[in-house]
């Protein structure tokens, strides 16, 4: 099980801030690729990757990244701090 | 403070902050320092539009953790004796300050670079999500290319 986390448009879309999600991805990316072929909400938020950040375990990361030991993954827009 | 005690170098809170009771207790506790730079955003009131408030998302945890990083990050680049992060989150009305940054150095050149290395890694690095509510509807502040180059000098 790992923790998913929403943030901002990509939270909307989906519907809920987080979610525990059962995954045996190897990847952000195959983990992006399951969600989508579950339901029509995840296809509209993961649409394009480019608009979208990760991060995992609270470090930015990226869709590349391995999901082994991971045990929070968090999607968002690109941040607007300050 | 009055209390004397002293406080975090980061802090990320709800509440209001009183720009010139922090920036005094700021330049209170240096020592050494011939220079105090700050720098404070707030909530815009443009002209042209109603906005409402504007609603600041976060992540927490991973927001203390990045901003802490930034923080001690632009201590050592530049030399600074101290520096000290408020951002706020929540629902912000226009005018209120939404986050300010001091950097206190023994020269102006070094709290100057700090002050803006800092305010360039908050942009684009720390997760905060903005948010315009105006009689319009709400729309998530887009992040400016602008923003994401101005990492590249440093």
């Amino acid at each position: 099980m790992i923790d998913v986390l929403y943030f901002a448009w990509v939270r909307e879309r989906i519907g809920v801030p987080k979610e525990q999600v059962e995954t045996g991805a190897a990847t952000v990316g195959d983990l992006v690729e399951e969600l989508k072929g579950r339901e029509a909400r995840y296809e509209a938020a993961f649409a394009d990757l480019s608009a979208l950040r990760v991060a995992t375990d609270q470090e930015l990361s990226d869709f590349n990244a391995p999901l082994k030991g991971v045990r929070e993954v968090a999607f968002f827009p690109p941040m607007t701090g300050g | 403070m009055a209390d004397g005690a002293r406080r975090a170098g980061t802090r990320i809170q709800a509440e209001p902050f009183d720009l010139g009771l922090e920036a005094n207790a700021f330049a209170a506790a240096q020592t050494g320092a011939g220079a105090i730079v700050t720098f404070t955003g707030v909530v815009r009131d443009v002209a042209s539009g109603d906005l409402a408030v504007m609603e600041i998302e976060h992540y927490p945890g991973m927001t203390e953790r990045a901003v802490e990083a930034f923080r001690a990050e632009a201590v050592a680049r530049f030399g600074l004796s101290d520096a000290l992060v408020i951002h706020r989150y929540g629902p912000l009305a226009p005018h209120e300050p939404i986050m300010m940054v001091a950097t206190a150095a023994r020269h102006r050149a070094d709290a100057f670079a700090g002050a803006e290395y800092l305010m360039d890694w908050l942009k684009s690095r720390a997760p905060f999500w903005k948010k315009e509510v105006s009689g319009q509807g709400a729309d998530w502040v887009a992040a400016r290319d602008e923003d994401e180059s101005a990492l590249e000098r440093w």
